[in-house]
C-alpha cells in the first residue's frame, strides 16, 4: 500500500480529498487526512456574523462529515514535515511517513507583528473578523457602538480574500445606516495599498462606490504601531487615524508547521511552482489553497479550481507521466456591497477583472464588475454551494478551472 | 507598453513606469527615475536599491518591505523616510524591476 497524506482538511484539503476519493485507485493506495480542528468553518460566513446576519452556528459543520469513506482523518496536528525523510512528526512525537504529501494548511492572522495591536484594547476596542472567535466578539461590540470613528484596516498584504476587508465597510455602512447610527459615525478604510484594490480596474470603479457610501480612504499607510492610549493607528511615515473602534485584518502567513520546518518564505507561504502546483521543496509535495506561494488570490473559490487542476498532476504523477495541467491564477469573488447588493469578479495571473457576464458570455445571468442584486443572491447561496458542491468536488456548470475570456469588456 | 527616453537612452516601460527589461537599467536610469520622483539618492538609497537588484536577480521577484528588511540592515523606518509613501514600489522602480506582486 503506498500512502499518500494531506496535511489540513480545511477547504482544500476537503477538496482535493473529495477529488482523490473519485480518481484514485482505491487498493493501491491509502489516503489519510491530518486536522487537530474537528470543526470545518465556512470562512466567508465570518463577515456576516459581526452583523448578525449569520450565526457562528450557521457557519460550522463537523469535518469529518465532508471526508469521504474509505480515507481517515487523524484530529493530531502536525509538528514539522521532514521532506527528506519523506515524514511528519506529530504532536507527541509520533512519525508518519508518506510516498505523496499535500499540503493544505492555510493562513492564519498574526496580530503580534504589530506593535500594540494585540495589547489592552485586544478584543475591547480593537477586533479581527478572521477567526470565530473574533467575529463573535465583534458582533457583541457592533451591539453597544454608539457611533464615532470606525476605522476598517488592512495591516500588509497578502492576506486571503482581499475583498473581505472592503465588504465588511459596505456591511458597515449599511447596518449602521439601519440602526440610525450612520449620521453620528465616520467610516475610514485604511490600506497599505494606493487604492481601494489591487488591480486598476476595481480599484477605480469601488473608488466610486467609495465616494457614494462617504466612506474616507487613507491609502499607503503602513502601520507602524497602535497607541492604545490615545486610541490611534500610527504609520511608518508618522501619520495618525484614531478610532473608537478599530476593525483590523492583521498580517496574514502561513501554518506554524510551515516556520518550524523552515522552507517556506518571508510570511510561511510554500513556495511553489505557479502552474503545477508541485511545491519547490520536494518533488512528492504539492501544495494547494492559501498554503502556497502563487500569485493568486488567497480564496476557496481559487482552492476550488486549483483541486480540478491539482488532481490531473497528481494522477499523471503516480503514473509516472508529464504533468497535464498547469493552473492559471484563475479567482472567482462576490463583493457584498451592502443593501442587498453585490459585485463580481473574475480573473487570473494575467488579466484583471473587468466588466462583463458571467459564467456565459452575453447571457450571465451575473454581471461582471457591476453592482446588482443578483451578485447579492449569488454570495447568499454560496454557502449552500460551498457545503454542496465545491467540497464535495462537484462541477458548477458553466464554471470551469481555467478562467474564460470572452463575456469580458477588457479595456483596449 | 509605452517606450520612454530616460538618460537618453530609449527603453521599454510599463504604463506606471516601470522598466520591462530589467536589464536595460543603469545608474544614470535610477537617477533619472528618482529625480522625476523627486528623490534625490544617497548611499542610503543606493544600498536599497543594490539590495533590490540583487535580490531580483537571485529570486525572479522584487522585494517587499517585509523581505528587505529581513534580508538586510535596512529597516522599515528607513525605507519610508528614503522612499516616502510606497517604499517596496518606489525602490523598485528606480531599480528598474518590476512592480511587485505582494499585492493580490
Ligand atoms: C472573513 C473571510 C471571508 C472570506 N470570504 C471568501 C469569499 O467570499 N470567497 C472565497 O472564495 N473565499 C473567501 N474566504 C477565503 C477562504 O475561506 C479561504 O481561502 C479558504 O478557506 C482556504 O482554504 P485552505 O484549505 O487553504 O485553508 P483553511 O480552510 O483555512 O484550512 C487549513 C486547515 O489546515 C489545518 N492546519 C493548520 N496547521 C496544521 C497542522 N500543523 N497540522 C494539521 N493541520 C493543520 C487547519 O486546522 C485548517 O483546518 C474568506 C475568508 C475569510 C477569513
Amino acid at each position: 500500500m503506498k500512502k499518500l497524506v494531506i496535511l489540513g482538511a480545511g477547504t482544500a484539503g476537503t477538496m482535493i480529498a473529495n477529488h482523490l476519493h473519485k480518481r484514485l485507485k482505491h487498493k493501491d493506495w491509502e489516503v489519510t487526512l491530518l486536522d487537530p480542528n474537528p470543526d470545518h468553518y465556512y470562512q466567508p460566513g465570518f463577515l456576516f456574523v459581526p452583523f448578525g446576519i449569520y450565526s457562528i452556528e450557521d457557519t460550522k459543520k463537523p469535518k469529518q462529515k465532508f471526508i469521504p469513506s474509505g480515507m481517515q482523518l487523524v484530529q493530531k496536528g502536525v509538528e514539522a514535515i521532514e521532506p527528506d525523510k519523506n515524514q511528519l512528526i506529530l504532536e507527541g512525537g509520533e512519525k508518519l511517513s508518506y510516498d505523496i504529501l499535500i499540503v493544505a494548511t492555510g493562513s492564519r492572522i498574526v496580530p503580534e507583528e504589530t506593535e500594540g495591536m494585540k495589547d489592552r484594547l485586544w478584543r475591547k476596542k480593537i477586533f479581527d473578523f478572521y477567526t470565530p472567535e473574533g467575529a463573535v466578539e465583534l458582533y457583541k461590540a457592533l451591539q453597544n457602538f454608539e457611533g464615532g470613528d470606525l476605522v476598517i484596516h488592512l495591516t500588509e498584504m497578502p492576506i486571503k480574500c482581499p475583498v473581505a476587508p472592503l465588504e465588511f465597510s459596505f456591511l458597515a455602512d449599511w447596518y449602521l445606516t439601519k440602526k440610525g447610527l450612520r449620521n453620528k459615525t465616520r467610516i475610514t478604510y485604511v490600506t497599505p495599498l494606493s487604492g481601494a484594490f489591487t488591480k486598476p480596474v476595481t480599484t477605480k470603479v469601488l473608488g466610486e462606490v467609495f465616494a457614494r457610501k462617504n466612506i474616507a480612504l487613507e491609502a499607503d499607510f503602513m502601520v507602524e504601531h497602535i497607541d492604545n492610549e490615545k486610541q490611534k493607528l500610527v504609520s511608518y511615515d508618522e501619520r495618525e487615524v484614531p478610532f473608537d473602534l478599530l476593525v483590523t485584518i492583521p498580517t496574514n502567513m502561513g501554518a506554524k508547521v510551515i516556520e518550524t520546518s523552515g522552507f517556506g518564505d518571508d510570511l510561511y507561504f510554500i513556495p511553489t511552482d505557479h502552474g503545477t502546483l508541485q511545491s519547490k521543496v520536494a518533488e512528492n509535495m504539492f501544495v494547494i489553497g492559501d498554503a502556497t506561494n502563487v500569485p493568486a488570490s488567497k480564496a476557496g473559490s481559487v482552492a476550488h479550481f486549483e483541486a480540478e487542476i491539482l488532481i490531473e498532476n497528481i494522477l499523471a504523477y503516480i503514473d509516472g507521466k508529464e504533468f497535464p495541467e498547469k493552473f492559471d491564477g484563475h479567482a472567482n469573488c462576490f463583493i457584498e456591497s451592502g443593501f442587498k447588493k453585490g459585485f463580481l469578479i473574475d480573473f487570473n495571473y494575467d488579466h484583471e477583472p473587468v466588466p462583463g457576464k458571467f459564467p456565459f458570455a452575453g447571457i450571465g445571468p451575473l454581471s461582471l464588475l457591476k453592482e446588482s442584486r443578483l451578485n447579492h443572491l449569488g454570495k447568499m447561496a454560496f454557502r449552500w454551494i460551498y457545503w454542496n458542491m465545491l467540497l464535495k468536488a462537484r462541477k458548477i456548470p458553466g464554471v470551469t478551472a481555467r478562467m474564460k475570456l470572452s463575456g469580458k469588456k477588457f479595456p483596449k | 507598453m509605452a517606450t520612454a527616453t530616460l538618460a537618453n537612452k530609449e527603453v521599454e516601460v510599463t504604463e506606471e513606469g516601470f522598466l520591462v527589461n530589467p536589464d536595460d537599467w543603469t545608474e544614470d536610469i535610477a537617477k533619472e527615475i528618482a529625480k522625476q520622483e523627486g528623490i534625490e539618492l544617497t548611499d542610503r538609497h543606493w544600498d536599497v536599491i543594490r539590495f533590490m537588484r540583487e535580490d531580483y536577480k537571485k529570486n525572479g521577484t522584487s522585494a517587499t518591505i517585509r523581505h528587505i528588511t529581513k534580508h538586510s540592515d535596512i529597516t522599515t523606518k528607513e525605507l519610508y523616510q528614503l522612499f516616502p509613501k510606497g517604499p517596496a514600489k518606489l525602490a523598485a522602480k528606480i531599480a528598474g524591476v518590476p512592480k511587485p506582486v505582494g499585492c493580490i
